[in-house]
């Protein structure tokens, strides 16, 4: 499909899949990189910015990129629902904790310590 | 009725052309308008789809975006093989020619100092995985006791998290470690470099989570060594630090640096 150039030579071999690279490598760059201008038709560029604050938005967990020290949507101001989702992970992780407590059939008088249990 | 243009990049005058099938967004072919010696690429495009309304809407369509994402790489791509491009956000669209030429002219200097800037250079992408083995990856999941069929309390349960969390933070530290030593030793054989967010696995179909994701502005003649520099550190994560996996991307154009640096 693609002609060899003559210049093609000078340089290393595309890396990547495909000789091309994965869907975020090439939207990270035509979306937030490269030179902008304002052309005739004006697409607010907010909203570009909110797409691609959207499609990062796809992480998988909110606490596992916390474990990973991801944590740039804290600072960015369009993003400050972000404490509250981490609130959310860590009653989420606490539930969980007690449902397992009730699962292990414990009577529920939390009069003697949880040793008991195992 | 005439189309409205889709500009992708600016660059100086080339010689050689490009490939005769190459299709950029819509369908349509790339074309050039000269202009004070500089080179506007761009391709007609219909206005029921780039007039601001229905590009407005097309930007949150995921197919679309990546469609065009893609095609516009794919002229920009093109370009690189051939000359430098000054590489435009997608996405900025002019009623016509006369519009495309005011452009040039309000930015004539701008572009100038930059093409002189990045004249011969090209963008590398490194990024650095850090994999989790598929028994880390077990223990991590939060209703392994439920399937063991063992009961366990409150407090072992929090006691094994609080034990998966230190293993994690050892792994993160080992792997924040190892792409610092690594960014490092491509910064000394790069003349700029820019370090990006982090990708999310979703998006970029990637196994392990990406802990760096940086882009070297590389002359085109040392491309190869940097290649070879890259190469080589792949071997070395395989042995030394295990769980670590190096990807390298390009040669792109270089995106990241068009904009001078902000200090």
């Amino acid at each position: 499909m693609t002609q060899p150039s003559p210049m093609a030579g000078r340089l290393p071999e595309p890396y990547g899949s495909g000789g091309g690279a994965n869907l975020a490598d090439i939207l990270e760059r035509v979306l937030d990189k490269g030179v902008v201008i304002a052309g005739d038709i004006r697409i607010n560029l907010l909203d570009i910015e909110l797409l691609t604050v959207k499609l990062r938005l796809i992480v998988a967990s909110v606490d596992k990129a916390k474990e990973m020290g991801i944590d740039w949507w804290e600072t960015d101001p369009a993003l400050s629902s972000g404490a509250r989702r981490d609130e959310l992970a860590r009653e989420n992780a606490e539930l969980r904790a007690r449902l397992a407590e009730l699962e292990s059939g414990r009577p529920r008088s939390r009069a003697h310590g949880p040793e008991e249990a195992s | 009725m005439t189309g409205l243009r889709y500009v992708y990049a600016v660059c100086r005058p080339f010689g050689a052309p490009l490939q005769a099938q190459l299709t950029g967004v819509a369908g349509a072919p790339p074309r050039q308008l000269v202009h004070h010696g500089l080179v506007a690429v761009f391709s007609e495009v219909p206005a029921s789809d780039f007039a601001e309304e229905p590009l407005r809407a097309h930007l949150e369509d995921l197919d679309w975006l990546t469609a065009t994402a893609r095609a516009h790489q794919g002229v920009i791509d093109a370009l690189t093989v051939v000359t430098t491009p000054l590489p435009l956000r997608l996405g900025t669209v002019f009623h016509d020619d006369s519009g495309v030429r005011t452009m040039i002219e309000a930015r004539e200097r701008v572009f100038r100092r930059t093409l002189e800037r990045l004249e011969g250079r090209v963008e590398w992408g490194v990024k650095v995985y850090a994999e989790v083995s598929p028994e880390q990856a077990q223990s991590g999941t939060p209703s392994a006791p439920a399937v063991s069929g063992q009961p366990v309390s409150g407090r072992d349960y929090l006691r094994r998290r609080s034990t998966q969390a230190r293993a994690h933070e050892n792994m993160w530290q080992q792997a924040e470690e190892f792409a610092g030593r690594l960014h490092a030793t491509l910064c000394a054989h790069a003349e700029d470099s820019r370090l990006h967010n982090p990708q999310n696995a979703t998006l970029s179909g990637a196994a392990g989570r990406n802990v760096l994701n940086a882009a070297y502005l590389v002359p085109r003649s040392r491309s190869e060594e940097f290649v070879e520099l890259v190469d080589r550190t792949k071997d070395e994560s395989k042995g030394g630090t295990p769980g670590m996996r190096v990807e390298l991307t390009g040669p792109w154009a270089a995106y990241s640096f068009v904009e001078e640096e902000q200090t």
